[in-house]
């Protein structure tokens, strides 16, 4: 397990234009333009401008919305948006280094095909490619799929034995979704394409495996149609905010996103984790734990705070989110991330509030504030994500020693 | 009196997993890389091609209970290489095959609407359709599908997907900064359709995107098959790629757009089509027949003959005659998860035909399977193949064809070098895009033109 501090891990989260509802209607902010090509390039290029290891990109299978459980029917905020599957996939050839992660929601989905799609994706970006996996209890968007009903629920009923029980499963069923991506990512073996000309074979069918998975959600044959991505394995995360969510980042994932307020949250967090990570055998592994922050930048000292609360007077509230909300100078925030990084965490998903704003702030000033200090990397070190992030290319779980 | 010239269409089948890709030559490539893909599209756009093709499988194909490992095995998601081939193209269309019963029309219609608007309304959709448990077996919907309900789930499948599509009008976004409103309406995206297959309802998250509907492509060749294009395609990818097949094919299928009230030119017909080329008629004829041997092995020639008969002929010699023996006319086992083995419909007629033509011809195993499947469409010098393409589509035996090279990733660069000139020198070829997506290309109008009732029926 990686125990060095430092140099941290910088990603950031991409949604929109920005976290904050009222980002939109910022000067900088190009509504116009979310579902175009280019603008998800901009953003994408000024990331890796900025050497940062990957990027994010949220998702949903319904309508944005400001409710956990369902559509608010809000007018005011941006609505509407691109798979994102296809939008790290469309910027990957005009990129060489940084990682692209789409979220992708495990509750209404194939597990054989999201297995392919980040398979090519990791092909199209030569080694680049990870998933950040979701799920979702929200009624209307089961209703969108028509297969299965979810009762609708109150946020504040989140702790009810009949709310954990669905929030149980839907872990359960989404760790099993991981394994499944995970067996076909393996199903062939490095070397299985062997292009024989005296025997006419192609492949070596004896490198090509049946995943024969069998769980209470689905079974899965297999072997995949696409064959083992560069990586060996893609990177897989996932955001989390509790227990149960904690138990699938330890056990499936490589990066866990979690949302402590302080350095002894984050300590709290970090151990629970490690925790899990041991009872799930999983000592000897790699697993990251980033901490995920909002974030305003200004250069001037009192100029993000002022920014905050305009766009929280345009939204007509003030924004909450999940994590913590960071309104501050480049070297406040570095200050920050270098005191949660000594309470454990590996690295940050710094959750823009003005995309056209605050990621560049991140890419010109808080990068090279890190750099200074020695906290952050010059210049790319590896070609692929799992390099980036200090992760070896895995043995292939299928692959017999010679 | 003479009639105009009609305009050739062409397209780019990226070489697939059946026998026709050779991938034993030296100059064949990866057919998983990225630049495979990016080599092929840019040379179908240096050729101001349409678009380009990607054919889709869901299972790896099995023979006699193994995993057939003679042809290219493996293939990249559709999805996510078009997204991609966006990135490295401007103009060229990208059309996917995607299924119809392991997939859900939400899911599916997000991901068109996307791939749309990644790039600039250039996206199709080949929507084919399946039942077997075989493929279902890695799906959680597993094989559920009754065989004769594929065309139904097909058919709801797409008009739900037009659903969709159709939720939103497409002016919905104003971002007004200065009253704060981002969507002009609450609703924009609510649907709910209820139907046999599909009962589903909220609001679609895809805004409207440049083509509104990505263009449709059907590729089924049987009575249910043909009607749903004629319902609801705009495009057919067909197999009749000989002249006088192609003239029966399109006649019938042109015909049945008056009952659909649609004209002929809403839908194109576009045969598959392999060529290879020579410096001379004589030098590819060789070139071809060489090809052919490379697509046919004897150890392939069994297998294939295995196809129609259903049985294990591992024992019989490529180089001998036909078996004596009858195909198996139980379910069919030896084969699975190709489409290939339905085309015969009647295995004991197509032995018999096959034997008696072997007897004439002196003809082996190998000899039979080369001269019944692999002949090339187009063969011959660039003239006689720009020539044979553009006496072909103007007698109505196609609108144009989408081209199989047998060579990843440069089997198009010569037809795109040598045959395309001599089409534009005709006349019937563009030299320039003249539009930005792909309806611009293939001629079809914006399903938002004209009046509601031309609107392709849903």
């Amino acid at each position: 397990m990686s125990s060095s501090p430092s140099p941290l891990h910088l990603a950031v989260a991409l949604d929109g234009a920005g976290w904050h509802p009222a980002a939109w209607r910022e000067p900088v902010a190009r509504p116009h333009d979310l579902l175009t090509a280019g603008y998800w390039a901009g953003l994408v290029t000024e990331a890796e401008r900025g050497l940062l290891d990957f990027v994010t990109i949220e998702d949903g299978l319904g309508l944005q919305s400001s409710s956990p459980t369902g559509p608010d029917g809000r007018t005011d905020q941006v609505r509407g948006r691109l798979d994102a599957v296809l939008v790290a996939s469309r910027v990957a050839p005009l990129t060489r280094h940084i990682g692209l992660v789409p979220t992708v929601v495990a509750t209404h989905t194939e597990p054989f095909h999201l297995s392919k799609a980040i398979a090519t994706l990791d092909y199209v970006s030569s080694g680049r490619a990870g998933l950040r996996v979701q799920v979702s209890a929200r009624p209307n968007e089961a209703a969108h799929f028509g297969r299965r009903t979810f009762p609708p629920f109150r946020i504040e009923d989140y702790d009810t034995p009949a709310t954990q029980e669905l929030v149980t499963e839907l872990f359960d069923e989404a760790a099993d979704y991981v394994e499944v991506v995970r067996r076909l990512w393996d199903s062939w073996e490095d070397d299985a394409e062997i292009r024989d000309h005296a025997t006419g074979r192609f492949v070596d069918r004896d490198k090509l495996h049946y995943i024969d998975f069998e769980g209470r959600h689905f079974n899965v044959k297999g072997p995949s149609i696409t064959p083992r991505p560069p990586q060996g394995q893609p990177v897989v995360s996932a955001l989390a905010h509790a227990t149960v969510p904690y138990r699938l980042v330890a056990r499936a994932t490589d990066i866990g996103y979690v949302t402590p307020h302080d350095a002894a949250q984050a300590r709290a967090v970090v151990a629970e984790i490690r925790a899990e990570q041991a009872a799930a055998g999983r000592q000897e592994d790699t697993l990251h734990v980033f901490g995920d922050l909002v974030v305003f930048l200004d250069d001037v000292p009192g100029a993000a705070a002022a920014r905050r609360e305009r766009l929280d007077t345009l939204a007509g509230s003030p924004y909450a989110s999940d994590a913590r909300i960071f309104a501050g100078t480049p070297a406040q925030l570095a200050d920050l991330l270098q005191e949660l990084g000594e309470a454990g965490l590996s690295g940050f998903r710094l959750r823009p509030a003005v995309a056209g704003h605050d990621l560049t702030a991140v890419t010109r000033a808080l990068v090279p504030e890190l750099q200074r200090r020695g906290a952050f990397r010059r210049a790319y070190e590896a070609d692929t994500l799992r390099g980036l992030l200090g992760l070896s290319r895995p043995a292939n779980r299928y692959a017999t020693t010679a | 009196m003479s009639k105009p010239l009609k305009q050739i269409h062409l397209a780019a089948h990226f070489p697939g997993v059946n026998n026709t890709t050779v991938w034993s030559a030296p100059e064949a490539g990866s057919h998983i890389e990225f630049s495979s893909f990016a080599h092929f599209a840019r040379t179908a756009e240096r050729a101001k091609f349409d678009f380009l093709f990607l054919a889709e499988g869901l299972r790896l194909r099995e023979q006699g209970g193994k995993i057939y490992d003679l042809d290219v095995v493996g293939r990249p998601d559709t999805f996510t290489v078009l997204a991609a081939l966006a990135a490295v193209t401007e103009h060229l269309g990208l059309t996917g095959t995607i299924n119809s019963t392991f997939n859900e029309p939400y899911e599916v219609a997000r991901q068109f609407a996307s791939l749309d608007h990644l790039s600039g309304g250039r996206a199709a959709w080949n929507v084919v359709t399946s039942w077997d448990a075989f493929t279902g077996e890695n799906f959680r919907r597993g094989g559920f599908l009754p065989q004769e309900e594929r065309y139904s789930r097909a058919k709801e499948f797409l008009s739900t997907a037009n659903e969709l599509f159709d939720s939103w009008r497409g002016d919905e976004i104003v971002a007004d900064r200065d009253t704060g409103t981002f969507l002009s309406d609450a609703k924009a995206g609510a649907f709910v359709h209820e139907g046999r297959h599909f009962d589903i309802e909220g609001q679609f998250d895809v805004p409207r995107s440049p083509q509104g509907r990505p263009v449709i492509f059907q590729a089924g060749d049987s009575e249910e098959g043909r009607e749903f294009a004629a319902s609801s395609a705009d495009a057919i990818f067909s197999r009749y790629s000989t002249l006088k097949e192609g003239q029966a094919f399109y006649t019938d299928v042109k015909a049945r757009l008056a009952r659909h009230g649609r004209r002929p030119e809403q839908l194109l017909i576009l045969p598959a089509a392999t060529f290879v080329l020579g410096d001379t008629d004589a030098e590819a004829e060789e070139h071809a027949r060489e090809v052919r041997r490379l697509q046919v092995s004897g150890a392939t020639a069994i297998k294939h003959l295995e196809f129609v008969w259903n049985r294990d002929l591992s024992a019989y010699d490529p180089d001998g005659p036909l078996p004596e023996i009858d195909p198996d006319l139980g379910e069919h086992t030896v084969s699975r998860g190709r489409a290939q083995v339905r085309m015969y419909r009647d295995p004991l007629a197509t032995a018999r035909e096959w034997r008696e033509r072997a007897a004439v011809n002196n003809w082996s195993i190998r000899d039979l399977v080369i001269e019944t499947g692999s002949r090339q469409a187009f063969v011959g010098s660039p003239e006689t193949v720009a020539r044979t393409i553009d006496h072909f589509v103007q007698a109505d035996a196609s609108d144009g064809f989408i081209l199989v090279p047998h060579i990843t990733p440069g089997g198009l660069d010569a037809f795109a070098d040598t045959v395309v000139p001599l089409l534009q020198e005709r006349g019937v070829y563009r030299t320039e895009y003249e539009g930005s997506t792909l309806r611009d290309h293939l001629g079809l109008a914006h399903p938002d033109a004209g009046t509601p009732a031309d609107r392709v029926a849903s």
